[in-house]
């Protein structure tokens, strides 16, 4: 939303929904304590198997080489590292609660008051290689951003963030459930689809390191844009259209 | 104040006590149809309750997953030795002729169970997985008396709630619900790949729960104990494992 030049410096822009700026956050802090819980839990077996089992006694798919925290794993340290699997078990499913509860309110929202459509699916015309190759290209050359791109997100970020939020956080989510004894009795589709309970685990791992591949390239964007002005708006749900700031470089 | 946000302040304040209600309402019926785990207190109580009443909610009577046998492990890990007591020496040099199983509780007819008991009650078996909370897993086919079985034998008074159950080794505990309890899954286990069930897996009595982690399937089982008051045992939180900070419900 273009505004008038003399308005430029006071003029405050609605950018980010409450219900937005709450399950942003939401999703950062139990993101934060699954990412951390997840990594003691792997640490108690660094081992990584394909299909539905997988133990020392069988080939791995691979090794992560760091000592474990248990020793009925031979990782060839004779290290062992401290053992936090018992509250990183009950954080990491409390905060995969968070994330299912505030994932659902978030869609629920998203669909119903046409945000997905108005702010993260691509604009018709930007369906074309051509439109993400611009855009990359705008990124290098560290060109401005267009006058659009100050109250909307460019096709690059559209694409990250409906990636991340229709493919990355529902397998990370179905990845875990696979992996519970108790849900795959109900539902064993959910572990044989993706080939086993071992394959699960394994993928969960990966799209966890996705997840965080995001979270560091969001963050970077976030700072080359303006780190406290954004944060500020994802916080306050103002952004200032001021040209103080070559701005909008993305987030 | 203007009227709009005055209205806004009722409306809110209504809503705010409405989900207060709610919610009391909401834990008042889950206690009663027993959706709240015996260590749903305290800062992980929230996610655990929401675990638990959902799967009991979703899963009180879905079997267990089970394996063709072509998918048996040619080489399943043990990840334990016998248990270092002089009374478990002592019974292993005796072939197991003296292992028992006591079963007590708000029972009608308690027993004392030798495993040649055991074996005459109809034997079954199942092909399913061992999954540890550490993240590895194999897959075995156990063979034993279904935990059911005994239970109705022993005659369940009406006002159970929990069976809790001992290994041989002191302050080893669990506990499982009586959805799990009376589920057709949940073995005795005697035998593990048509053969005795080893020492090393637990033998020579290993309960199985098939559909929780490998943690609830406890290994050199003595004793089991029905209940109507979880809170009377130990620490009051279910079993062994909250002690150590591990959840007492472990299907996740």
């Amino acid at each position: 939303m273009p505004a008038a030049p003399q308005l430029e410096m006071t003029k405050q822009t609605r950018r980010h929904p409450a219900v937005v700026r709450v399950t942003h956050w939401l999703t950062f802090i139990a993101f934060v304590a699954l990412v951390v819980t997840g990594f003691e839990l792997v640490i108690s077996h660094p081992r990584f198997y394909w299909g539905e089992v997988g133990n020392v006694n069988t080939r791995p798919l691979f090794v992560i080489p760091i000592p474990a925290s248990r020793d009925t794993v031979p990782t060839g340290y004779s290290y062992v590292m401290p053992d936090q699997n018992g509250w990183s078990r009950y954080l990491h499913f409390e905060a995969a609660w968070v994330v299912l509860l505030t994932g659902l309110v978030y869609g629920i929202y998203g669909l119903s008051t046409g945000h997905f459509r108005k702010n993260l699916i691509p604009a018709r015309n930007d369906w074309s290689w051509r439109a993400y190759r611009d855009r990359i290209a705008k990124y290098i050359y560290r060109k401005r951003a267009d006058r659009a791109e100050e109250a909307t997100y460019n096709v690059l970020q559209r694409t990250a963030y409906l990636v991340v939020i229709l493919v990355l956080f529902p397998l990370v989510i179905w990845t875990g459930l696979a992996m519970s004894p108790s849900f795959t009795s109900a539902f064993p589709a959910t572990a044989e689809l993706l080939g086993g309970r071992q394959s699960a685990r394994t993928i969960h791992f990966f799209v966890t390191w996705l997840l965080l591949l995001f979270l560091v390239v969001h963050v970077a964007m976030v700072a080359v844009s303006g780190f406290w002005s954004r944060v500020r708006s994802m916080i306050t749900g103002q952004t200032r259209n001021s040209q103080t700031r070559s701005s909008q470089e993305g987030q | 104040m203007n009227p709009i946000s005055r209205r806004r302040l009722i409306y809110g304040g209504a809503a705010a006590a409405a989900s207060l209600g709610g919610l009391a309402e909401a834990e008042r019926l889950a206690t009663r149809f027993g959706l709240i785990p015996p260590d749903g207190g305290g800062i992980y109580g929230p996610g655990e309750t929401l675990t638990y009443t959902c799967q009991r909610l979703l899963t009180a009577r879905t079997p267990a997953r089970e394996f063709p046998r072509s998918m048996i492990s040619k080489d399943p890990f043990a990840n334990a030795v016998a248990p270092p007591t002089e009374e478990f020496k002592r019974l292993l040099a005796g072939g197991f002729r003296d292992w028992r199983l006591v079963v007590d509780g708000t029972v009608a007819r308690p027993m004392s169970l030798s495993l040649a008991d055991l074996k005459s009650l109809p034997i079954q078996s199942q092909i399913t997985e061992v999954a540890c909370e550490e993240g590895w897993s194999y897959i075995a086919e156990w063979i034993g008396t279904p935990l059911s079985g005994v239970l109705r034998e022993a005659g369940v008074l009406p006002q159970s709630r929990y069976v809790v159950y001992y290994a041989i080794e002191k302050g080893l505990w669990e506990s499982i619900d009586m959805a799990d309890a009376m589920h057709p899954d949940t073995f005795l286990t005697m035998g593990m790949n048509d053969g005795d069930l080893p020492v090393g897996f637990g033998g020579p009595l290993r309960i199985r729960v098939p559909r929780q982690l490998g943690y609830k399937s406890l290994k050199y089982l003595t004793h089991v104990t029905v209940t109507d008051d979880i809170k009377k045992f130990g620490s009051g939180k279910g079993s062994v494992d909250p002690d150590y900070g591990y959840s007492w419900y472990a299907g996740i």
